[in-house]
């Protein structure tokens, strides 16, 4: 077994498809960044709103005022500079730490694909990405390398194929394979597209998506890891994800897995992606190979071996965290996020603050807008954590106005995948004697249904 | 093993074919499977938004009439006229404010016509300066029906002290002209608003079946419940009553110098709510398609409650509650204020059903924002 594994660690594979990664991932973050700051959501989600919801541990995560732009700035930057592969080493580590700090500012936009993007944007630090087609290597000869170790570009593949596969385990419930919830709520509201509209309202639609969906999650990664099967199954992965791009707002995430599956193929065919791409960019008879002829990247240490080794291990066990909660996931979304489970819910809610005055017994109700946007107020009034904050944050913001003896108590509803809208958070607890954890929070109130599965 | 590229694109192909060809063949699907947005915006607009306005405009025309034959003559017979224009146009307008999308979004149109209390310092002040400019913000609490109340109500204790401010007041005229400017401004803004449904708004809104934060459908139901929550259920029964507050306010109550007329305002609006929930058109009993069909069919897919029949029950629950009150709330809030807080409660039991439950089964976006579901 031993030998098995450092016989598997020796082996080394071209460097081209790690290359063609690169330029893409740059890309599409390069786009991304451009598209989020042209739709205004800079100013919308991160300078505008009173307050922001942090996730637990990271309260000194904030948004940096007008500086926020300055951070997306250098995001773009960095993101170019990867896909150029100039200075790759500090450009990654930038684009990381800056893509990872916007997405920490607020967990009212927290998306799967944007976790995706810093956990790729963190592999991709120990990776050596640049050893081809770079201009790091076309600046100095001595750092081109035509092959590197093989495990680095099936790191990736790795975990692509773990985000696809978590997510296609997440959708084994009965919600979604015996119900076709959510998709029985989501997809009839899709009526006004042009031929696929009226298929959207038919219940054999929905079944047919959800079975569908759940079974391309979970067997797309080995479609693609085998040869006989991988055009088709690339073929279907972009079938799929513009599907998901036509019906969902999901953003550039499907265009970013469209282009990241590309790696699973050989390195002949991103040979000719890079053959194609010097053409057009009119870069003379790859200069950028002449130095990498025949050569071989080695590590110096075993560390992003080590490193790469524990963040997989991470990844592989993380999701799994709510098995420790009894209660209903969906319903407490204890151990939640971070585990890959993408579109699996609807959840619409309605959260009325009371504050109290303890001593006198008084108390007066909070408009909820005058604090909170309309998209921070439909995902706080969901998810227990953001209601925690949140009260915490009026229990300040009352107290220092001049109220006394403040207590804030809660009384919420939330709807879950149809079922018809339930009391959600105890209503006699006073959320300013809580505090956020790891633990069950117990003035959860219990869902009275069951939803069976993963 | 050259040919696993061609088989799999072949087989590929195939599948991509046979599926569209599979979707192809039916070309109609059966009636009872589909439900027609277009047609409940049809309705919407044909039926319920466009002869609402033009029936408020009609009111809002005899308002401004009124108003300028009492500046004409004031008389006390000629004040009594007025207040009747007043309180009939009152009334027309709690069925048209909540549709607060398109041309009356864009003159905030509910700012304009009913912010209450109104702000009589600031009233008094424009009067006696004569320099005031209603378009701005800051002006929304000294127009409008509140302000007119004020002016035709509040001004002194009996009638013949409210005439002679027309009158024998030394500043009669600017009385007057403030008066008119107030009833032209609401005739004003009402007109902008329907001719701009007649004139273009109408067909946009009714082709922008859209199922994004932008579509027709989106927009009204946002506005609607918007309006449920902030301006019905907040404005004319919860912030009076004090819910919002540390004591009850009931200075704060819709129509507070008429003083007996809040009931029958809260009622109008509340059998609005209702009727447009359910699609009636009208002033006729038909009904169209509406929230009430539109929740009837998406539940005949996913066979849970009956939603329609749940929200049709408090809205019932909330009109009988609201029912028990005094004609004049500032009063029912100082003698019992009870009977407000419980029908604040059954208004709120509806806004929960509107906004968790029935957002929820039309899945409808609150906002243009990335999102891959909770």
């Amino acid at each position: 077994m031993a030998s098995f594994i450092s016989a598997y660690l020796n082996k080394t594979t071209e460097a081209a498809p790690l290359a063609v990664f690169r330029v893409f991932f740059g890309l599409m973050m390069f786009l991304s960044i451009v598209r989020f700051w042209s739709n205004g959501w800079i100013d919308k989600l991160y300078i505008q709103p009173k307050l922001f919801f942090s996730y637990y541990g990271f309260e000194w995560v904030q948004p940096l005022g007008v500086s926020t732009y300055l951070l997306f700035f250098i995001c773009g930057i960095a993101a170019i500079f990867v896909a150029l592969g100039y200075r790759y080493k500090i450009a990654i580590i930038f684009f990381f730490l800056s893509f990872t700090y916007i997405e920490l500012m607020d967990k009212t936009t927290y998306l799967n694909h944007y976790y995706f993007v810093s956990c790729i944007s963190f592999l991709m630090i120990f990776l050596p990405a640049n050893a081809y087609f770079s201009m790091d290597a076309y600046r100095d000869k001595s750092k081109a390398y035509q092959e590197i170790p093989r495990w680095t570009v099936d790191s990736i593949k790795l975990l692509i194929g773990l985000v696809y596969f978590y997510a296609g385990l997440a959708k084994l419930n009965s919600d979604w394979l015996f119900e076709a919830m959510p998709l029985k709520i989501w997809l009839p509201a899709q009526y006004d597209l042009p031929f696929l509209g009226s298929f959207m309202q038919q219940q054999w639609l929905h079944y047919a998506f959800s079975w569908g969906g759940a079974a391309y999650d979970l067997a797309i990664p080995f479609l693609l890891l085998y040869k006989p099967t991988r055009w088709a199954a690339f073929g279907l992965l972009v079938f799929f994800h513009i599907m998901t791009r036509i019906l969902f707002p999901i953003g550039m995430f499907p265009y970013v897995m469209i282009v990241s599956a590309l790696i699973f193929f050989d390195a002949g065919f991103h040979n000719k992606i890079l053959k194609a791409l010097s053409t057009l960019l009119r870069i003379k008879g790859l200069k950028t190979d002449i130095g990498a002829w025949n050569k071989t990247y080695r590590y110096k240490t075993n560390l992003p071996l080590v490193i790469v080794g524990i963040f997989f291990a991470f990844q592989l066990l993380f999701p799994w965290r709510y098995l420790g909660y009894r209660n209903e996931l969906f319903w407490t979304e204890e151990g939640y996020r971070f585990s890959w489970r993408v579109m699996l819910m609807e959840k619409a809610g309605y959260a009325q603050f009371r504050i109290v005055d303890k001593k006198k017994g008084t108390s007066f109700l909070v408009d909820n807008t005058d604090f909170l946007s309309r998209f921070q107020e439909k995902q706080m009034s969901t998810q227990p954590d953001f209601i925690l904050q949140y009260a915490q944050f009026l229990g300040n913001h009352f107290t220092a106005q001049g109220h006394q003896n403040v207590a804030v108590y809660v009384e919420s509803y939330v709807a879950l995948n149809g079922r018809l809208s339930q009391p959600y958070i105890d209503p006699k607890v006073n959320l300013l004697q809580q505090t956020d954890s790891f633990e069950h929070k117990n003035w959860i109130l219990e869902f009275k249904d069951e939803i069976k599965g993963f | 093993m050259k040919h696993w590229k061609l088989w799999s694109l072949i087989i590929f192909g195939l599948l991509i074919v046979a599926c569209s060809k599979d979707t192809g063949n039916e070309t109609v699907p059966p009636p009872n499977i589909s439900f027609d947005r277009g047609a409940m915006l049809v309705n919407w607009a044909d039926n319920i938004i466009v002869p609402s306005y033009t029936s408020f405009k009609t009111e809002a025309e005899s308002l401004n009439t009124a108003a300028t034959i009492f500046a004409n003559d004031p008389t006390e017979t000629n004040l009594h006229s007025l207040r009747a224009s007043w309180a009939a146009s009152y009334i027309s307008f709690q069925k048209v404010s909540m549709f607060e999308i398109g041309k009356a979004e864009e003159v905030r149109y509910r700012n304009r016509l009913n912010v209450y209390p109104s702000n009589t310092q600031k009233i008094q002040n424009f009067i006696a300066t004569g320099t005031y400019d209603l378009a701005l913000p800051s002006t929304i609490d000294a127009q409008g029906f509140p302000a007119i109340d004020y002016l035709i109500n509040g001004l002194a204790g009996t009638d013949s002290e409210i005439v002679s401010f027309y009158s024998t007041n030394s500043n009669a005229q600017a009385y007057k002209t403030y008066l008119n400017t107030l009833t032209g401004t609401i005739l004003l803004l009402t007109t902008t608003v329907l001719d701009d449904w007649n004139a273009s708004f109408r067909d946009v809104f009714v082709a922008n079946t859209s199922s994004s934060a932008t579509g027709s459908v989106d927009k009204l139901t946002n506005a609607y419940i918007f309006y449920f929550e902030k301006s019905l259920r907040a404005g004319k029964v919860g912030i009076p009553a004090g819910v919002f507050s540390q004591q009850p306010l009931p200075q704060n109550v819709e129509a507070l110098y008429k003083k007996d007329f809040s009931k029958q305002l809260l009622l109008t609006a509340v059998k609005a709510s209702q009727d447009f929930f359910n699609g009636k058109y009208f002033n006729n009993n038909t009904t169209g398609e509406s929230f009430s069909t539109y929740l009837d069919f998406l539940n005949s897919i996913k066979n849970g409650e009956d939603l329609s029949s749940l929200i049709n029950a408090q809205f019932n629950a909330a009109e009988a509650q609201a029912n028990e009150l005094n004609n004049n709330f500032a009063l029912q809030i100082e003698t019992d204020n009870t009977k407000m807080l419980g029908t604040y409660d059954e208004l709120q039991r509806n806004v929960i059903l509107l906004k968790v439950d029935m957002l929820q089964a039309l899945s409808i976006n609150v906002d243009y924002v990335d999102a891959d579901g909770d």
